[in-house]
């Protein structure tokens, strides 16, 4: 190792410089911290109580506006909630109750009731939220984070 | 000099000295050197250099542009703040203070409309004074780094017009920015997270519109402000480029600033005001019903300044539609001057004969091809459909990138091999680029209707 060649004004330029990166990293990460996005209690973004599930039909499609969802009770009585936001550009999907499917007004995505892409340009299936079932048989929905999928499948579907 | 003045025994009279100590030149200046002066010594008049090509006062060359820009920003400047008095940043509030513009606060309406259409003025006059720039070659050394600079300008000048959009916090509002934010997410790594920062949530709502409020009327005016004075000062130390024509040597005559220069400005100011404000008496901005998160409109188009970029969403993969073609296009952008090697072509149209000839040609095969690609896509060519086995990035992503590269290629060799210099076969490159995000931004706005489908709009 060659012995490194420093002087002391070198040393000490260097030494503010390095202080001045610091003290700008630092500034910069603690703005990006104070800018972060919080959660706002009560919004979308909470868990949603539906009540028992015998009151959704089997073949059924239900919105919950203030959750952004549609609770979809498939013919063969399982549960999903698929979440309104289109995955191409985030337009608020429909469900058109005649054709049983999802068509989005913006670009003209089409998705089957389960949430499957039939028609481009959407990238992917719509994004499901987490279903459950608690104890006195109360469908439970978590909005608290999307779950994406790549491919469409039985997975998903929660049963009661 | 000043002190000299000021101490002398005829202006010793109270009031004169207070005035001398505001203004220090003698108004008017009797001759050219208090002129000259009056430029130096005045802050704001110091943005102009004291004597200026008198060849470059010809309106045909500047056509006023970015004079007009200042004019544009400054209207944005006193409107907004009379806004800010009487908006309120929330959901529940901002589109009822809307209503209160419309029908309640006096010369509300007038004071929203002005706002409104100066900023969307300045979108189209930013570009059309990037245009007049490269097609005079005002960008060639040393001014290398201004085109940088005017680049990012027009970005921030975007910025505010679509931080500015949601505020009214209607239909029209809130689906234009959930879209325009969406297309963010196919930003690979730092998409999501700067959609979260941005949004300050899930999706648009409370949170956003504070956070818009906050960039538009604070963040992006300062850094703009603080951008152009940068840009006008560089402007001043390099000068303009003096028009002249082919095979001729610029006119080397000067004249003072004051009043040559000035009294146009102030004359080009007072027209426009006067036509900005006669536009926003009779044309209101527009404003749908209140935003409805949970009801899309049909068909939802993102503001008029980002319909190309949507048009080109329909025909690529959202990558390479968000992403790659226009981030290509903005490195190109910020590349040409430095490409330049042609010094000798400042202050020509065009740069010669061949060049206008060339850069006509190009404007028409690029919005005829334009249109004819459009057509194409959506009655014909299907390549997802035709090579179901590929992933869509490449079948409708990388192959048209590569068959339109390559046609660009081969238009650049062609224009070349007629005996055009580079900078001109470049020119002609960049007319044919230009022309068709044009195309793609009229067939945006224009021809697509429900779903985004192609429509005729008069039947």
């Amino acid at each position: 190792m060659s012995r490194l060649n420093l002087s002391r004004r070198d040393f000490i330029n260097l030494g503010w410089g390095a202080m001045g990166a610091l003290v700008l990293t630092e500034f910069s990460l603690a703005g990006l911290r104070f800018l972060s996005p919080r959660a706002v209690e009560g919004e979308f973004g909470g868990e949603f109580n539906l009540g028992s599930h015998d009151q959704y039909p089997s073949g059924s499609v239900t919105p919950v506006e203030a959750g952004r969802f549609y609770l979809v009770r498939l013919q063969d009585s399982g549960l999903l909630a698929v979440y309104q936001r289109c995955t191409h550009l985030g337009c608020a999907v429909p469900f058109d109750h005649k054709s049983g499917q999802f068509v989005c007004p913006c670009h003209g995505s089409v998705f089957t009731m389960e949430g499957d892409e039939l028609n481009p340009p959407a990238p992917r299936p719509l994004d499901l939220f987490q279903v459950s079932i608690n104890g006195t048989g109360e469908i439970i929905i978590d909005t608290s984070s999307p779950v994406q999928r790549d491919k469409p499948g039985p997975d998903f579907i929660v049963y009661v | 000099m000043t002190e000299k003045q000021t101490s002398s025994p005829e202006n010793n009279h109270f009031l004169a000295r207070v005035y001398r100590s505001i203004q220090r030149d003698r108004l008017p200046p009797s001759d050219d050197r208090g002129r000259m002066k009056i430029v130096m010594n005045s802050l704001v008049l110091h943005i102009h250099p004291a004597k200026v090509s008198s060849a470059s006062l010809k309106f045909t060359y500047t056509f006023g542009l970015g004079g007009l820009l200042l004019l544009l920003g400054s209207i944005l400047a006193v409107t907004g703040i009379m806004l800010i008095f009487v908006y309120t940043p929330s959901p529940d509030a901002a589109y009822e203070s809307m209503l209160a513009l419309r029908t309640e606060i006096p010369f509300g309406n007038l004071v929203r409309n002005l706002h409104h259409w100066s900023g969307n003025l300045m979108v189209v006059v930013a570009v059309l004074h990037l245009l007049r720039v490269f097609y005079t070659a005002g960008f060639t050394r040393p001014r290398e780094f201004n085109w940088a600079m005017g680049i990012t300008l027009l970005l921030l000048i975007t910025a505010a017009n679509f931080t500015g959009y949601l505020l009214p916090w209607d239909q029209l509002a809130y689906w234009a920015v959930t879209v325009g934010t969406s297309l963010l997410d196919y930003v690979p790594l730092i998409g999501k997270p700067v959609i979260g920062l941005l949004l300050g949530g899930p999706e648009v709502g409370a949170a956003t519109l504070t956070n818009f409020y906050g960039l538009h009327i604070a963040l992006i005016p300062l850094a703009i402000f603080a951008l152009v004075s940068f840009h006008i000062w560089r402007v001043r130390k390099d000068k303009i480029t003096v028009p002249r024509q082919v095979n001729q040597e610029a006119n080397t005559e000067k004249v003072t600033t004051v009043p040559h220069l000035v009294s146009i400005e102030f004359v080009f100011a007072l027209l426009w005001l006067a036509i900005l404000i006669a536009w926003s008496t009779f044309i209101n901005a527009p404003l749908e019903e209140a935003a409805n998160p949970t009801h899309s409109p049909n068909p939802a188009k993102a503001a008029w300044y980002f319909m190309g970029f949507q048009e080109l969403l329909l025909h690529f993969h959202p990558v390479f539609g968000a992403i790659i073609i226009p981030g290509l296009s903005l490195l190109a952008l910020l590349l040409l001057p430095y490409l330049d090697q042609d010094m000798n072509t400042a202050g020509i149209w065009f740069r010669s004969i061949s060049g206008r000839w060339m850069a006509l040609v190009s404007f028409i095969i690029g919005a005829a091809g334009t249109y004819l690609f459009v057509i194409l896509d959506e009655y014909w060519l299907d390549l997802p459909g035709w090579l179901p086995f590929l992933p869509s990035y490449i079948s409708n992503g990388w192959i048209p990138l590569a068959g339109i590269a390559l046609l660009l290629i081969g238009y650049y060799e062609l224009i070349k091999s007629l005996g055009n210099t580079n900078c001109e076969s470049r020119q002609a490159l960049f007319t044919l680029l230009f022309s068709s995000f044009f195309t793609l931004t009229l067939i945006g706005i224009f021809l697509r209707g429900e779903g985004m489908a192609l429509i005729i709009p008069w039947s």
